[in-house]
């Protein structure tokens, strides 16, 4: 089984992305998104698919719930005695699953809605997200055959090697209900059979679906990790979504401040701005110079009470965005959209290096 | 002299059939070469002075003219070969030191040649530079990131000094005294013109170029010559030379004979008088003196300039740029052995040092690993020959390159390497007036503008090939690099893997 | 209206110039065929000593005493380029005595040279210029 970044192997792709997005908070069960991937499923050629739900989880919100898989109980019982001696762990559970013919070599799947331990939190410093993902880092670098791939609050990622249609059905995702779905369908140039290289990748609430490959890869690779970021599994998602946890969680940015270091204008383009914007992008773009990312991608990026959406600047990816009423669609193409909601507001593509970012508390910023 | 033991090392072949007497060749060599004797009425030529600079070839109208190494030698050895023999000889004569000019001409491996480019296909388009936007703008200087807002929430700027260049390439350091007047205004001109920077060295800044100031960096180096604070204001950056790859280890050497009026009065020393630096500053004589030093610069530049230290690539020079890089210092430059020089012992110039290719991957593994990288930009030099140089060495993880060899080629250098005797035939390393003029700077500095704007173009068809628009994204990117017929501890130094994985 | 400017401050007094001159003025294509084992006849002269050196030319003055004391109407000015019309000279080099730069000068052929702005022969821009190896010499527009 080839797996992402084992032996050095990286595994570029081609591939299908899509969202869906309520700005009112009105949560919708996953039937909506997978007929909306499943359209697009010659983007994918079988080898990955898989999906990320915010709202997921009314009843555990306030507890950060771990999608784990295992190859075998011995990962399952190391894993857990760490869990134990990190975390209060208030429920746990094997992730509800459905047989599919096309979906197999399943590893176990289990869930658990954690808090830290207080007197851990304390004695270790650091803030409860720096410790709860100094944790997930631990265990999938150390513990053999265990893989966090789903570690926030009141989200959940769920993910496979197969088409994103099956894997939604493998989930049971009509049986979640969410104001946010991403879904992702992939196309590697290699075999990998590995679960957990499947998109979405997630950090904490962050998760990414990503269509593209970056050409900056290394730079951005060798850069992040100067921050305790390890690149482990050599994908772009994962250093993109590495990228956007540094800048907006211990950086300070916002998501728009984000987008204009990793799809920084040209230059040309921030000479005709006036003064003040123009300093502050020649400020955020010579600081961060090793985290603009160069080449083609479409990113989906998930977090608490909102979804992002950016093209690279020359657009070599497609992206279109369709409203109606309060809810947002984003999708590789149109058709994905109109399967599930024939008769939009609005329909229009981004250009690239805008960002457009849409917020549960009303906050809108877009490209037109 | 009774016995000859050095003979000529060149044979000058004149085609007499073309030759026309013009006598071109006679006049404008300095070295006395060639003469028109009356008696056989044609040119002939005293092949013992000659040291290969082309000068006579390249102007002669007819073409008759070539230069050839003297087929005259010795029984073949492969360990003592005729330059090994006759270094023996020349100092039995002199028990002199032997004195050379330019870079490392021995055989070691150059590592730039063993790497090769990636390109972008099928999954991941190549971007066309005709048509697309492809930014080579290059910002050097420390790059801490603590966000800063105003009351409303806004960033406020809040980075130290930048040297903004137009293209990662710079002019590299070379004295006024071991270069002409006339080669230092075609290097300021030129460095304004391209929106780069050019190095005084260690002669310090004439007066006349203080006009260039924005595009100029000053060098302190370790003879503080014609170090002063207007001097130090004067220009964008100020350099702090600890070591040079040509000769790590010692200081500079400039010989009495080029010491001219205006030299003297540049480098504030007495005329004909030979300036040869000390080896260490004789106030850093360890990693906090330097901090100290650095310290005092930014003071009498009110914080305004960045402060460059320059190092030559020696065995370990990624703890001493660690070392740098929590020093306060904004920008590390690093010479490799290659490094052209205007003197230098033989034997220093060609065994003391490492290539620069080893030491730029090991000093930006090492500071990317002790997580200070941001403290400093890292320009290396020492000798980047072509724009595939280039590539290569931002891909290593360099923010900018300093050239020196390549601009004088540029000039009009032939690599004679007798720089030192400051007989310089095309006007660049020489004092005397009757030969710094044959370089016009309105000449000179148009091609050098061409060079740069040439090398610049091809980064951007090559970035472009490897699907990236803006040089930031190449920097560092060992992915974009593989090697070729490099052993397993070369590739891991490197940080690159082998061509074919 | 284009002349030669000459700037003393880059002439190397290599003579170049002449040879350029005297070949591109020959009528012959190769210059070795052209110029060796002969006296050239360049239509420009260096001056010099120790100190200093350029190159002399017709300055095509606009009311040129040469063109005014020729007696046999063989100078005239043509599309502002005093010009010499073989033909007509008969030799007598008046010319070469009131022209105050001493830009023209006796000929092996019986007639006089002077510089005529390279337009009267093969190459298209005037061989002194281009063959100048440190632009000491320059075609500016006044």
């Amino acid at each position: 089984m080839i797996r992402e970044g084992k032996d050095n192997n990286r595994i570029p792709s081609g591939c299908a992305i899509c969202g869906i997005f309520n700005k009112d908070g009105k949560r919708i069960n996953g039937s909506g998104i997978i007929s909306a991937i499943e359209i697009m499923h010659a983007r994918s050629n079988g080898l990955g698919g898989g999906f990320a739900g915010y709202g997921i989880y009314p009843e555990y919100k306030d507890y950060y719930a771990f999608h784990i898989f295992y190859d075998d109980d011995r990962a399952k019982v190391c894993c857990e005695e760490y869990l134990n001696s990190h975390f209060d762990i208030a429920n746990l559970s094997r992730i509800p699953t459905k047989k599919h013919p096309r979906i197999v070599n399943e590893p176990l799947i289990f869930r658990y809605f954690v808090l830290p331990k207080p007197a851990n939190l304390i004695s270790s410093q650091l803030d409860e997200q720096e410790y709860t993902s100094s944790c997930v880092t631990k265990i999938n670098s150390d513990i053999d055959g265990a893989y966090v791939f789903s570690s926030g609050k009141d989200m959940g990622v769920f993910k496979a090697v197969g088409y994103p249609e099956d894997v939604g059905s493998f989930y049971r995702l009509d049986e979640y209900e969410a104001y946010c779905w991403t879904a992702h369908g992939r196309y590697p140039t290699n075999t990998p059979g590995w679960w957990g290289g499947a998109h979405p990748f997630s950090l904490l609430d962050c998760s990414i679906v990503h269509n593209g490959e970056i050409s900056s890869y290394d730079a951005n690779r060798r850069y992040i990790e100067m921050f305790g970021y390890k690149c482990s599994l050599l994908t772009d998602t994962e250093v993109i979504a590495y990228i956007l946890d540094f800048l907006t969680r211990k950086t300070g940015l916002t998501y728009e401040e984000a987008a204009s270091v990793i799809a920084a204008p040209f230059w040309s383009t921030i000479e005709r701005k006036e003064q003040h914007e123009k300093e502050k992008l020649i400020y955020l773009r010579n600081t961060f110079s090793s985290l603009l990312i160069t080449g083609p991608f479409s990113i989906i990026v998930g977090f608490k009470g909102g979804i992002m959406a950016l093209n690279d600047r020359l657009k070599l990816r497609s992206m279109v965005v369709g409203e109606k009423g309060n809810t947002v669609y984003i999708s590789s193409e149109e058709s994905a959209i109109r399967k599930i909601c024939k008769d939009l507001d609005r329909i229009y593509a981004p250009r690239g290096g805008e960002p457009v970012i849409y917020t549960l508390n009303g906050g809108e910023c877009n490209a037109d | 002299m009774p016995i000859n033991y050095i003979f000529p090392q060149f044979e000058i072949l004149r085609d007499q059939t073309r030759c026309i007497k013009c006598r071109v060749c006679e006049k404008q060599c300095a070295n006395e070469v060639h003469r028109y004797d009356e008696d056989y009425k044609m040119m002939i030529a005293d092949e013992s002075k000659c040291v290969n600079c082309h000068r006579c070839v390249a102007l002669c109208p007819t073409s008759a003219l070539r230069i050839i190494k003297n087929p005259h030698s010795f029984r073949e050895n492969g360990n003592w070969t005729a330059d090994t023999i006759t270094d023996i000889y020349k100092q039995a004569s002199t028990a002199g030191v032997l004195l050379s000019s330019m870079g490392n001409p021995m055989s070691f491996p150059v590592y730039w040649d063993k790497l090769v480019i990636n390109a972008s296909q099928v999954t991941n388009p190549s971007i066309d530079p005709l048509r697309e936007p492809m930014e080579t703008r290059t910002f050097l200087g420390q790059k801490k990131h603590v966000i800063k807002r105003d009351e409303l929430g806004n960033i406020v700027p809040n980075l130290g000094p930048q040297l903004e260049l137009s293209t990662p390439i710079m002019f590299s350091a070379m004295s006024y005294g071991s270069l002409s007047y006339n080669a230092h205004e075609s290097l300021a001109r030129a460095a304004q013109e391209l929106g780069i920077m050019y190095n005084t060295g260690e002669g310090g800044l004439h007066e006349d170029f203080y006009r260039y100031g924005n595009n100029t960096i000053v060098q302190v180096a370790s003879g503080r010559f014609g170090v002063h604070r207007d001097y130090l204001n004067a220009g964008a950056a100020v350099e702090i030379k600890m070591g040079q790859g040509a000769k790590p280890g010692i200081g500079g050497h400039l010989p009495g004979a080029k010491i001219t009026e205006d030299v003297s009065k540049t480098r504030m020393i007495p005329v004909g008088t030979d300036a040869i630096s000390p080896a260490p500053h004789h106030d850093i004589y360890s990693i906090e003196d330097l901090n100290q030093l650095v310290m005092s610069l930014k003071n009498a530049t009110d914080f305004k300039k960045p402060v460059i230290v320059k190092i030559a690539a020696v065995h370990n020079v990624a703890a001493i740029a660690s070392g740098i890089a929590r020093s306060g210092a904004d920008i590390i430059a690093i010479d490799g052995f290659r490094g052209g020089t205007g003197a230098a012992p033989v034997r220093i110039r060609d065994n003391v040092g490492i290539p620069i290719e080893l030491a730029l991957a090991s000093v930006d593994t090492r500071l990317r690993n002790e997580g200070i990288r941001d403290n400093v930009s890292l320009v290396v030099g020492g000798s980047v020959r072509s724009s595939a140089d280039v590539v290569k060495a931002i891909a290593l993880g360099a923010d900018a390159v300093y050239i020196a060899t390549a601009a004088l080629l540029a000039l009009g250098c032939h690599l004679c390497r007798t720089c030192y005797s400051g007989k310089c035939n095309w006007g660049i390393a020489t004092q005397r007036e009757d030969l710094v003029k044959r370089l016009n700077p309105e000449v000179g500095y148009q091609r050098l503008v061409n060079l740069i704007t040439a090398w610049t173009h091809e980064i951007k068809e090559m970035m472009g090939g490897m699907g990236i628009n803006s040089i930031e994204a190449l920097k560092g990117n060992r992915f974009m690099l593989r090697g070729i017929g490099l052993n397993q501890k070369e590739l891991d130094i490197l940080g690159v893997r082998h061509a074919g994985e | 209206m284009k002349k030669i400017k000459v700037n003393e401050k880059w002439c190397l007094g290599c003579h170049l110039c002449e040879y350029y001159c005297a070949f591109a003025n020959s009528g012959i294509q190769d210059m070795v065929k052209a110029l060796k084992d002969m006296k050239i006849q360049p239509r420009l002269r260096i001056e010099q000593n120790e100190k200093i050196s350029f190159a002399v030319s017709c300055r095509h003055c606009e009311d040129p005493i040469c063109v005014k004391s020729c007696i046999s109407g063989a100078l005239s000015i043509i599309d502002n380029v005093v010009s010499i019309d073989k033909n007509r000279c008969i030799g007598c080099y008046t010319c070469v005595l009131v022209c105050p730069y001493g830009a023209v000068m006796p000929s092996e052929e019986g007639a006089v040279r002077k510089c005529e702005l390279c337009t009267g022969n093969s190459v298209s821009s005037p061989a002194c210029v281009q063959g100048c190896p440190n632009k000491a010499i320059e075609l500016v527009e006044v």
